[in-house]
């Protein structure tokens, strides 16, 4: 794969492409205030999930799903800030707004059987409710498990849930919800909520080779001011998803945040495997007819 | 220091980010480490209610190391002023000035003036001769005896012995790093680097600020800190120059508009005091002891007459003293916790509460609450029903059974308020900067904006009143109240307030554009004096919204208005030095040109005051300030070193323990602040036993309390809200690792932490980030407690207010809930009943009285 930024679909829009866009999260400036997961469910009328206190710091969302598509993952640690014991403290509190990455290769896009994951014409991945039909295979196939199946019931008592049909009654809504980069507003010429409401711009959004070059300045200053631990995460299209649609400026590993150190499409071998099964059965049909010609010997 | 501010001011605290990606030094120092202190350059964890400790000790290391802006100094403060003989320190008197009254319980702070004249408070005198129980105490200057705006004795070398400069050196010499690590359990290194990184960011061509918040107010000796770090800012230079400052961040949108425009009893708009009843005879007299001979307050008649003329147009005139005879008085204390003492006693009949909710929100809760039901009624209005609306028939009282539903007399109305975003209106943030809002949408239902409600209500009470020939009616009828009004609701119309409050000339109604063009003779009417010029040109100048970056300056005069006169920084003549010229190419913001101030600001001085003007011997008001002395709010145009007049706790901050403390005062034998305010009532606030007292061990830890990011003050606008209220859905508690192996906590389990007061049940969140620090040789617990919950909302829990005690600082009379002693044992509290019992258990084992 070269290192194009082109997503897999965008070539389809032809003429009415749109310049890719998408977020970079820099961490670095992230202060967890959950802005972003706020304006991101104001927006997008996403029903609340739930009253749960887990004591895992002031992560009280735990992790991206249906209900949630910005997270703020809070990590304490017991390491300097700076890479020389700078800050003294030897105590740091990472703090990372996680979202769909909106990866070049969506193997979500890939699995979808009704079409409802698409790829709009500005190199984001959306799911049309109106389509899903809740199969769910997009599901195991995201290798960061961002997409997940709403199981709410419509007459259910918590938060609101203005998108949920009556009809539902007492079943669960069953379907597929992600964050869309706020398709809508992207339409309407405005950025998305949450980087909107980001006070910090640990949340920036633009045009995505913009964003890489801003990216690469960031960590060449922080590398100079001698930050412990800082990387970028999902910014090469030369990995596994072929770059990240939304990527972060991380400051330590990404498996300590909960995201996967190595991400790979999971219909990469996919391909392979129609090959090989089509080899196969190649292989036998000679076989077989091999048989026949044999016996007719 | 005394702030969260990334958690509590968020938006703010992008500034801060800009300035640390900028190479800015962020330091934070807290008792623990918050999202602020994870942002910060460095985090030095202290104990809780120790800071006026770590900022003495600032204060001494700067003067032990010469680290002093000496020009400044000498020129822009009163460190040469000679102060009278009687005055003693806290070093003299084991931690008590001179004039301490032992059977009063305050002081007599005439022996701390100035040598040679007698110096007023505030305003003029406004102080003089009262109960101050339940006064404010003044904003502005000092007054009679300066002749023409000058001290009559002064050093200028700063070496007299009774000078304030040698005087504040006596004070803090004992406050050495070593001490400071003692008391709030920091290293020594980290206290230096602290005071180093404070003087190579200062002086001509540095500037540094202090950012405090309600972690510095709310002790009993709250203004002292503030007060303590205004010290440290004259001695290096920071004040009235860009980048420096204090910067006092509110706890909520507004209090700085609400001080302003106040809803504070003793005070009317831009501090102007409100009269006592038994003291000034007519209006001259008045006026007389408000006015100070030199500076701004000078015009005090100007500002009254203007306000008096806003309030009641033509029925205010010169004959009839501007209706001065007609005002109401203060007669008594009317402060907050003062009227619940009165409430408790059956004295109030009834209570009014607005955008406040004293059940969770107030110092011991239970208090409160038992205090609300002896009430007649009661009425609450706020945007839901929040537990000062429902303690009747749901709080923590009628759990335990003291209060039953059906034997509680209190009449409640509640009233639904309208939101920000369905009403017109200002918000005056710390900056003084008024910014305008407009209403999104219209409110639903009963909804009503604050302003409709009591538009409504006066134009009601006026019709009723209209006919009455009473006396006491008199002001009412006399009151202006003609603002117009539009829509179905008949909302009035907030802009026309604004112009009301930024006045005009009456005569031909043109608006005015500043306090100078206030008149003492009827001709002016305005609002609120500071505020004048906010509808200059009949324009909405907060509505305002030009960006920076269309604009010449940083500074960016046309984004919004600040008072006063649009000044963006208050004293800004001291970025200048005493010749006038900018100390320095990086720092410059005013300065003389030669004929006038010019610069980035609107200069805070008479613009053709030249620096090396010296005032005549008759001069008054600001004509008796001198070219070279900046801070013109003052009688004698300097910054205040020493505090002559105005304080009721001490012309310097000296550190005292909190009111309940594990430690003894490590300085002095007077352990807490001697004048701050404890309540008499034993049965329903007593106090833990502090250290050295018997039982002092039942209640071992430092206890504090704090905002989260994610709920709003008492939680009647978040645990309301489900995007909020699932973000942080349960009261929890932080401990260390270490105090949790001690009493045996489990992380993500229950404790029960208790005082003489309460006890309380918070699940624990066991963390790295609460650290046990060393004390006077002994490891030293603190307990962290948010105190947004209540019974009300999505999200409900107990209240960590409940745990607190009612002892006040005395100067404003806020509660110290930032710092008290504590118990916490595993498990959750017993219901009902069990509850009073075990807290009287605790506090019989502990033979607490």
């Amino acid at each position: 794969m070269s290192s194009t930024l082109q997503p897999d679909g965008l070539e389809t829009y032809g003429d009415d492409a749109q310049e890719r866009v998408g977020f970079f999260t820099d961490t670095s400036v992230c202060i967890g205030c959950k802005a972003c997961e706020v304006a991101c469910k104001e927006w997008n009328l996403i029903p609340q999930d739930g009253q749960v206190w887990t004591g895992e710091s002031y992560d009280n969302t735990s992790t991206l799903g249906a209900n949630s598509w910005r997270h703020v993952a809070f990590v304490e640690q017991e390491k300097p800030l700076h890479a020389n014991g700078d800050g003294g403290t030897g105590l740091r509190w990472l703090m990372e707004s996680d979202v769909c990455k909106h990866c070049t290769h969506a193997a979500c896009l890939d699995v979808c059987p009704t079409g409802s994951l698409f790829r709009t014409e500005f190199g984001t991945v959306v799911v049309q409710q109106d389509i899903c039909n809740g199969c769910g295979y997009c599901v195991p196939a995201c290798p960061f498990g961002v997409l997940d199946k709403r199981h709410i019931a419509s007459d259910s008592n918590v938060g609101h849930k203005p998108d949920l049909p009556a009809a539902l009654g007492t079943k669960e809504d069953g379907r597929v919800w992600k964050c869309t980069l706020c398709y809508d507003r992207l339409k309407g010429g405005h950025e998305p909520a949450c980087a909107k409401a980001c006070p910090t711009q640990s949340i920036q959004f633009g045009p995505l080779e913009e964003l890489r070059e801003r990216a690469d300045a960031r960590l060449a200053n922080l590398d100079g001011e001698g930050w412990n631990g800082a990387q970028l995460y999902g910014r090469d299209p030369g990995d596994g998803v072929g770059g990240f649609g939304a990527f972060f400026l991380l400051l330590d590993d990404p498996e300590v945040y909960g995201l996967p150190p190595d991400p790979v499409v999971t219909t990469k071998f996919l391909g392979a495997m129609w090959q090989n099964m089509a080899t196969a059965a190649a292989v036998m049909a000679v076989g077989i007819v091999g048989a026949f010609l044999g016996g007719t010997r | 220091m005394g702030s969260n501010m990334a958690e509590n001011h968020p938006v703010g605290f992008q500034w801060v980010m800009e300035a640390r990606e900028r190479g800015a030094k962020v330091i934070h120092i807290d008792p623990r480490f918050t999202r602020t202190s994870a942002m910060a350059t460095k985090w030095i964890g202290v104990r809780a209610g120790a800071d006026i400790a770590f900022l003495g000790g600032i204060v001494n290391y700067i003067l032990q190391n010469d680290l002093y802006f000496e020009e400044y100094v000498k020129h822009y403060t009163n460190a040469p002023v000679i102060i009278e003989e009687a005055f003693a320190d806290t070093e003299d008197l084991d931690g008590l000035f001179s004039g301490w009254d032992d059977e009063k319980k305050k002081y007599d702070t005439s022996s701390w003036g100035y040598e040679g004249m007698t110096t007023h408070g505030a305003a003029g005198n406004r102080e003089q001769g009262f109960v101050t129980k339940g006064h404010q105490s003044g904003h502005g200057g000092a007054g009679g005896g300066l002749s023409h705006g000058e001290p009559p004795s002064e050093d200028p070398e700063l070496t007299h012995p009774r000078c304030v400069f040698q005087l504040l050196k006596k004070h803090y010499q004992r406050y050495t790093p070593e001490f400071v690590a003692e008391a709030c359990g920091c290293s020594v290194e980290d206290f230096v680097y602290v005071c180093e990184a404070l003087a190579e960011n200062s002086g001509r061509e540095r500037t540094g600020a202090f950012v405090y918040s309600v972690g510095w107010t709310q002790h009993t000796v709250g203004v002292q800190y503030i007060r303590a770090a205004a010290i440290i800012q004259q001695l290096l230079g920071n004040m009235g120059r860009p980048g420096g400052g204090i910067v006092a961040l509110r706890g909520h949108a507004s209090i700085q508009g609400s001080t302003d425009i106040p809803t504070l009893y003793d005070i009317l708009p831009g501090y102007l005091p409100m009269p006592h009843a038994e003291y000034y005879g007519g209006f001259d007299n008045f006026v007389q002891a408000n006015t100070s001979p030199s500076g701004w307050w000078g015009h005090f008649a100007a500002y009254w007459v203007s306000l008096m003329k806003a309030y009641f147009g033509e029925h205010a005139t010169k004959d009839n003293e501007w209706l001065f005879r007609q005002l109401p008085r203060v007669d008594d204390d009317n402060s907050v916790y003062w009227t619940l003492q009165q409430m408790l006693e059956g004295k109030v009949k009834g209570y009014v509460v607005a955008g406040e909710n004293p059940a969770v929100g107030n110092s011991n809760g239970r208090a409160n609450r038992l205090a609300l039901a002896k009430l007649d009624w009661l009425v609450v209005r706020d945007l839901v029903e929040i537990e000062s609306a429902s303690f009747w028939y749901d709080s923590p009282e009628i759990e335990t059974g003291e209060l039953k539903t059906d034997e509680i007399a209190t009449e409640v109305f509640f009233l639904p308020a309208a939101a920000h975003t369905e009403k017109d209106g200002s918000f005056t943030n710390t900056q003084r900067l008024l910014q305008w809002h407009r209403q999104a949408v219209e409110p639903k239902e009963d909804c009503r904006s604050d302003l409709w409600f009591y538009f409504h209500l006066g134009r009601r009470i006026k019709q009723k009143l209209e006919d009455s020939k009473e006396p006491r009616d008199e002001l009412v009828r006399a009151l202006r109240w003609d603002y117009p009004t539009h829509g179905q609701l008949q909302e009035p119309s907030a802009e026309s307030v604004l112009a009301e409050i930024s006045g005009s000339e009456l005569e031909t109604g043109a608006f005015l554009d500043a306090y100078p063009k206030l008149k003492d003779d009827g001709s002016t009417s305005c609002g609120c004096w500071i505020y004048c010029g906010a509808y200059k040109d009949g324009v909405n100048q907060p509505a305002r919204k030009k960006p920076h970056w269309e604009q010449d300056s940083y500074v960016a005069p046309e984004w919004a208005w600040a008072w006063p006169a649009n000044r963006r920084m208050i004293y800004n003549r001291a970025s200048a030095d005493p010749e006038g010229n900018p100390w320095s190419e990086r720092k410059r913001y005013v300065w003389w040109n030669g004929e006038k101030w010019t610069g980035l600001d609107v200069p805070d001085f008479e613009e053709t005051k030249a620096p090396d003007y010296v005032p005549p011997e008759n001069a008054k008001a600001e004509q008796a300030i001198a070219g070279d002395h900046p801070f013109i709010m003052q009688a004698d145009g300097r910054s205040w070193l020493f505090v002559p007049q105005g304080l009721e706790d001490g012309p310097f901050p000296a550190h005292y323990e909190p009111h309940e403390s594990p430690f003894r005062n490590p300085l002095y034998a007077q352990r807490a602040n001697p004048g701050r305010q404890q309540s008499e009532n034993d049965d329903l606030d007593p106090h833990n036993p502090s250290n050295g007292e018997p039982g002092a061990e039942a209640y071992p830890y430092v206890l504090t309390t704090y905002r989260l990011t994610e709920h709003h003050t008492a939680g009647g606008m978040s645990r309301t809200v489900p995007y909020l209220a699932e973000l942080q859905p349960q009261m929890f508690c932080e401990v260390s690792p270490e105090l949790a192996a001690e009493a045996q906590l489990e992380h993500g389990g229950w404790a029960t932490i208790y005082t003489a007061r309460s006890a309380i049940e918070a699940r624990v969140l066991v963390t790295r980030r609460m650290r046990p620090l060393t004390i006077e040789g002994r490891t030293t617990h603190q307990v962290g407690l948010p105190y947004h919950w209540g019974k009300r909302g999505l999200t409900t829990g107990d209240s960590a207010n409940d745990l607190f005690h009612l002892a006040l600082d005395p100067n404003v009379h806020i509660q110290e809930v930032k710092a008290a002693t504590c118990g916490i044992r595993p498990g959750r509290r017993p219901r009902g009943g069990a509850l009073r019992k075990l807290v009287e258990e605790i506090r019989g084992q502990a033979g607490a009285a």
